[in-house]
């Protein structure tokens, strides 16, 4: 696949516009269908359909396996860190009320675990992918 | 004329399943798989689940696939004839799926409103969000206010469900790159190569 032309100026055109989607279905999951799940999915989409067409090593440069791998935990991080930030503002854990005025702390604290939602998926999406792909090529 | 996307769904739902059942060739089987997604995830816009829908889409029918096909250049194109006769196997499905039919009937009707399950929280999630959350999605709501243990558990799940491919997939490698590495050194390393392969 790698010398077709129209193949690689379409999957490199594309990928900008899957990234900005995968951020508008995070950032708008309040108001919409989807959320951070969905999105980290269409995020590792975007990386997987480059690698599909410029090889997993070419990608790899961008998003080394070491960040995936990285991301896949920080996002269960940031997830469990909002629940221990609202404890020690006095409220209950994942009590989002603790983190503003009104209904604007649910506002925040969904948008904060949807955002660790978001980078875990992404994580594991694309660890899992580099795994799988990476698996049949010999290190030189 | 949800009443005929509905049977065109199912009917084209079917049909693919039976294909999934017959193909040997495996790109088709991933393919076909893929295609059962994306009809499933249009039977649940039909049923108003639009998060379902696009959760459907997005990993039954994107990234599964993409895993799928990774897989498949490991593992190679062509299924195996079973070594076994399928009369077992289908006595098991038919008395599981019998089993299963037998227990629709004492589930109430399909849609119902007045379900017990759309009667427990459901109603105080429907009423109390606007005031208590204020964002018009309520399954985000639910997702992660009011259930945002659950998905804390989920998230964790999912990460450890790549800690567990990591462990399986980079220790093979190891040893692979060992094996090549001494060419052919002692037979367990061989086979592992083999397996691997």
């Amino acid at each position: 696949m790698r010398e077709e032309i129209i193949v690689r100026v379409g999957a490199k055109f594309l990928t900008p516009f899957i990234i900005m989607f995968a951020l508008y279905v995070h950032f708008h999951g309040d108001y919409s269908p989807g959320g951070g799940f969905q999105a980290g999915v269409i995020l590792a989409a975007a990386f997987a359909l480059l690698a599909l067409v410029y090889g997993v090593e070419e990608v790899q440069r961008v998003l080394p396996l070491w960040f995936a791998k990285m991301c896949a935990g920080l996002g269960v991080l940031i997830y469990a860190g909002v629940g221990v930030v609202t404890m020690l503002l006095g409220h209950n854990y994942l009590g989002y009320d603790a983190l503003a005025h009104g209904t604007h702390g649910q506002h925040y604290g969904i948008m904060l675990v949807e955002l660790g939602v978001l980078v875990t998926v992404f994580g594991v999406m694309v660890t899992v992918f580099y795994l799988f792909a990476g698996r049949g090529r010999r290190e030189p | 004329m949800s009443t005929v996307v509905d049977i065109v769904l199912f009917t084209l739902l079917a049909a693919t399943a039976l294909a999934l059942l017959k193909v040997r060739n495996l790109f088709a089987v991933v393919m076909l798989a893929g295609i059962y997604s994306l009809l499933s995830a249009g039977l649940f816009t039909v049923m108003d689940a639009v998060d379902v829908a696009f959760t459907e889409a997005a990993v039954g029918a994107g990234i599964s696939t993409v895993l799928f096909l990774a897989a498949l250049a490991l593992a190679g194109h062509h299924e195996n004839k079973p070594g076994h006769t399928p009369l077992l196997p289908m006595i098991v499905v038919v008395v599981t799926g019998g089993v299963l039919v037998y227990g629709t009937m004492d589930m109430p009707g399909f849609g119902d409103p007045d379900n017990p399950v759309h009667h427990h929280v459901a109603d105080h999630y429907l009423e109390e969000s606007p005031h208590e959350i204020d964002i018009p999605n309520v399954v985000t709501a639910v997702l992660a206010s009011y259930r945002g243990y659950d998905t804390m558990g989920e998230t964790t799940v999912v990460f450890a469900a790549a800690v567990g491919v990591m462990l399986l997939l980079s220790g093979a490698r190891r040893a692979r790159s060992r094996g090549s590495a001494s060419q052919g050194g002692d037979p367990a390393e061989g086979a592992g190569k083999g397996g691997g392969g």
